[in-house]
């Protein structure tokens, strides 16, 4: 099914299960522990062996030699893998540094070896008997070092509207800062995990990843065997936030090891070592200026973001909500791409826009300040319909107004005291802050099978992953309200290569896009069936297990074993307009005058994304979103060792992620919104807009409530506990 | 078995793995001792009672409580996070006490009482507490929320049980109800999906409180 023309009214629109409130379908497996995650399938192949990675202990040179023969004379040891013996092994464009290191060391704890062995612990102790010899080079490791040496960031790093320059220069208000974020990890709880088989030249894969095809497209590329032989499955992740994105070590060293030792292996990746083997979101350096007339109506704004991966990687879009949010008719944007040596650098939940608007929202809450004028009022004033870098281009929907209006109002906003540290309540000092949240809403095409037995059971089957967000509860909510059927008569089957290839999970883009998968293999299965029952298809109307049109009706178990796969392929009015969702968030800190301890007492987020498929999860998205962003802006950082080139603190316990007692009652207020050009089902996506601003909304109130303004996140309380305001 | 040492770690395997941690730097190969293959594991019957049901395992020494649950006896619904006791995902009750089941060895537990997630419901037939994170949300990937279910439901015992947190004010007597007093408690259990608030909603629930 083409979608070029903006949806009209069509079956969706009934809403009789799509848009109401529901539990998940897989909640009973996930809450009794029996929903089966990838390191967990002793269910699918015997004799499996446990495989233990070995990681690089340079940052950057040359293995000059490995020594396995204790290794491999340990006991229950099956096989070691190195890349002296892994056999030929290509690479795939998913990857900026390899997953297995030799003789070239690309990045701190890049795989160097595979330990196979009957047991875990034979393996682990095997796995330290592995001694290497490394050659090492010389390696960049420091962002603010090579600032100066950053490039521009390929086609397209750069924009510029009318005369920023001048426009600037003139403005009578005007800001010039800098801010910097830090490398974050995804910390998802389930560490990367694989089980690997053989079968011939056949490969089959039960790992934990978000994008079934690419991993599909990467094993082949990197084992040199036809994508016809990798079979890969991935029912259930858990977390992924962009870090399972792609296959990681753990699954082309399963399949490597397994092929190498002729028995099924299965890996999981060290939690120590899930920092510096994978992916992470890069740190920024941002510069922000905002040039005004004294109504506060922006006449220049220009953002430029520094970052660095390795060589042939690329940089964090720090600057993608600049060019969208905000009217102004004079603008920049630049990206710079350093060189560096750590581990690589990619996407992790809203990337570019989460450290963006770190940046972008602290700033504006400066420039309000400069103004004199509310921050809620100075981003009203600035609000547009139109691409501010392409008037021509209107948004498809855009209620960023209605969302920071109706959300200061039922946060209380005009409670707040613009006079920064002079709200008191006991010893502790108050403030309120507020941000706007701005996510693109890409669109993938997405397909999916469904058919119908005879007792009336609708099956959806599609490669989309449930990576925590609820595809499987919005699928079958999309199948049941399309073919009729109560939510309990419909099963979803997700995340196996052998079903049609989805959307996948990434960029916020899975829920609507995978629905509209599922929608277009409704209607052509509502097609087939009417045309079975002698129905107007045009007309039929699906309910109740009923199928009925034109004064005539039948049981839709009348069309059992009807079966239809289609393909939602969508045209170019994601080009036509700038699709894309809005919110406001509001936060409320305390900080303890005398220690500088910080709580958030209150989270509030405003959301105008599309129809809401499911409330419930929905709002756990944002929630979610919210409090990851509490941890980007309180406590979240990779340390970097600038000597030697890798993240210190990569575990859960240096690296700090946000726990209960961090966290307050959250609120969600989603706006009323149906997005006809989005897709047929008129959503758009939830999953990363929550964590879009809500950083510098904390950032914000703290500054609200102590009159210091700390630029460097995370906002720990060493950098601004000496300059708090004196206890009275 | 040598009954001299009941841990099964002998000197020479003590000193072979300290120097292959050295070795795993990047001192000069000449520098380096030689480490020994390891002698054969040593192993070591437990019994023990997972669930309600007494089950016996031969187990290498070094298998650890959660890893005997996950790949023994394939109560896969115990999670491993982080191996190190940071995650709070492998949490179990140990002889009515929550614990995380990665630090503990399994060799630790003869004759202990072990209730698993496994334990506390089924998929027709849930725990209250399970019921009630379905109901308010309180999970999203699933991987930490049976650790978070046998903390909620060990939590709200503590509580019942008059044994003071970090946050209670008053040592003496049973700690006041409130929602501080849970967040704190649940602490240990990491959610990166970020399911807290609707977690608290659940245990609010069941404690029969409202938020």
């Amino acid at each position: 099914m083409k979608f070029d023309k903006p949806a009209g009214t069509n079956p969706i629109d009934r809403k009789m299960v799509i848009g109401k409130a529901t539990d998940r379908i897989d909640g009973p497996l996930k809450t009794t522990g029996t929903a089966p995650y990838a390191y967990e399938r002793h269910d699918v192949v015997a004799n499996q062996a446990y495989g233990y990675i070995v990681g690089s202990t340079i940052a950057k040179g040359q293995i000059a030699s490995i020594d396995t023969a204790d290794a491999k004379a340990s006991p229950g040891v099956v096989g070691v893998v190195t890349w002296e013996n892994a056999g030929k092994l290509g690479t795939s464009h998913w990857h900026t540094a390899r997953l297995l290191a030799g003789p070239k060391v690309e990045h701190y704890d890049q795989a160097v070896a595979i330990v196979v062995a009957d047991s875990f612990e034979e393996a682990r102790a095997a796995a330290k008997l592995i001694r290497v010899q490394y050659k090492r080079a010389d390696g960049q490791f420091d962002l603010a070092a090579q600032k100066a040496s950053a490039t521009k960031a390929g086609d397209g790093a750069d924009s510029a509207v009318g005369d920023f320059a001048s426009a600037f220069a003139s403005a009578p208000i005007h800001l010039d800062q800098q801010y910097t974020t830090p490398d974050q990890s995804h910390a998802m709880m389930e560490p990367h995990a694989s089980i690997a088989a053989w079968d011939g030249d056949k490969l089959t894969l039960w790992t934990s990843n978000q994008m079934i095809n690419w991993a599909v497209d990467a094993m082949s590329d990197l084992l040199l065997i036809p994508k016809e032989n990798v079979h890969v499955m991935s029912p259930f992740l858990g977390g992924g936030f962009g870090s399972k994105l792609w296959v990681r070590a753990d699954a082309m060293l399963a399949a490597v090891g397994a092929r190498v030792t002729g028995r099924p292996v299965r890996v999981t990746l060290t939690r120590p070592m899930v920092f510096n083997n994978t992916t992470h979101r890069p740190a920024t350096i941002q510069r922000i200026r905002i040039g005004s007339d004294k109504d506060g109506k922006i006449t220049a704004i220009g953002h430029e973001s520094w970052s660095g991966d390795l060589p042939g990687g690329g940089p964090e879009g720090a600057t993608n909500q600049t060019k969208k949010l905000y009217a102004g008719a004079n603008r920049m944007t630049a990206l710079r791409l350093a060189v560096l040596d750590l581990p690589e650098g990619n996407a992790m939940r809203a990337p570019g826009e989460a450290p963006g608007l770190m940046a972008l929202e602290m700033a504006m809450d400066e420039f309000a300040e400069k103004l004199g004028m509310d921050p809620v009022e100075v981003r009203i004033v600035n609000d547009t319909q139109v691409d501010p870098e392409n008037p021509n281009r209107p948004f498809s929907q855009r209620n960023l107004v209605g969302c920071l209006r109706k959300g200061a109002e039922a946060f209380g906003w005009n409670k707040r005291n613009p006079k920064p540290a002079s709200v008191r309540d006991g010893r502790w000092l108050v403030g309120m802050g507020m941000a706007s949240a701005y996510r693109g809403a890409p669109v993938m095409n997405s397909a999916a099978r469904v058919d119908i037995d005879r007792n009336g059971v609708v099956t959806v089957a599609t490669d989309m992953t449930d990576i925590g967000t609820g595809s499987y509860t919005i699928i079958g909510q999309t199948a049941a309200e399309m073919m009729g059927v109560p939510l309990d008569k419909v099963v979803v089957k997700l995340g196996d290569s052998s079903f049609p290839v989805s959307s996948g999970s990434g960029g916020q883009w899975g829920a609507n896009s995978s629905t509209a998968g599922v929608y277009a293999a409704c209607m052509a299965l509502r097609e087939k069936v009417a045309a079975k029952l002698g129905l107007d298809p045009k007309s039929a109307v699906f309910e109740n297990g009923t199928v009925s049109a034109g004064g005539k009706s039948a049981p839709l178990t009348d069309a059992a074993g009807l079966s239809a796969e289609d393909r939602i392929e969508f045209g170019d009015l994601s080009r036509k307009y700038v699709q894309a969702t809005f919110g406001g968030h509001f936060v409320e800190v305390a900080v303890d005058a005398y220690t500088g301890e910080m709580r958030i007492r209150r989270m509030l987020a405003a959301c105008a994304a599309g129809r809401i498929l499911n409330p419930k999860s929905a709002r756990s998205q944002v929630i979610g979103a919210m409090t990851m962003g509490a941890g980007a802006a309180l406590m979240e950082e990779l340390v970097v060792d600038k000597r030697f080139g890798y993240f210190v603190n990569h575990d859960l316990a240096e690296y700090h992620v946000p726990v209960h007692a961090d966290i307050p009652h959250q609120e969600v207020i989603f706006l009323e919104e149906e997005d006809p050009t989005s897709s047929p089902m008129k959503a758009k996506g939830v999953g990363e807009l929550g964590i879009c601003g809500v950083g510098a909304a904390i950032a914000n109130a703290i500054y609200n409530a102590t009159g210091v303004r700390v630029r460097e996140y995370p906002i720990t309380l060493d950098k601004f506990v000496e300059q708090m305001p004196r206890v009275a | 078995m040598n009954d001299d040492n009941p841990i099964g770690i002998n000197r020479r395997e003590m000193l072979a793995s300290g120097f292959a941690t050295a070795a795993a730097t990047s001192v000069p190969i000449s520098a380096q001792a030689k480490p020994q293959p390891a002698d054969q594991p040593n192993r070591m019957k437990v019994t023990m009672t997972v669930n309600g049901e007494k089950r016996t395992l031969d187990l290498d020494t070094r298998t650890t409580l959660l890893d005997a649950l996950r790949e023994h006896l394939e109560l896969t619904g115990t999670k491993k996070g982080c191996d190190h006791g940071q995650c709070g995902a492998c949490t179990v009750i140990v002889d009515g006490r929550r614990i995380n089941s990665c630090l503990s060895l399994a060799v630790m537990h003869p004759e202990a009482e072990v209730t698993t997630i496994e334990g506390l419901g089924k998929p027709d037939k849930l725990h209250p507490m399970q019921s009630a994170f379905i109901r308010h949300d309180g999970y999203q990937c699933g991987y930490c929320t049976p650790g978070q279910i046998c903390s909620a439901v060990s939590t709200l015992q503590e509580m019942r049980d008059g044994i003071p947190s970090h946050v209670t004010a008053d040592l003496e007597g049973t700690p006041p109800f409130s929602v501080d007093e849970l967040r704190e408690r649940m602490s240990g259990n990491i959610c990166r999906c970020g399911a807290y608030s609707n977690i608290m909603e659940a245990m609010l629930d069941v404690a029969g409180e409202r938020a």
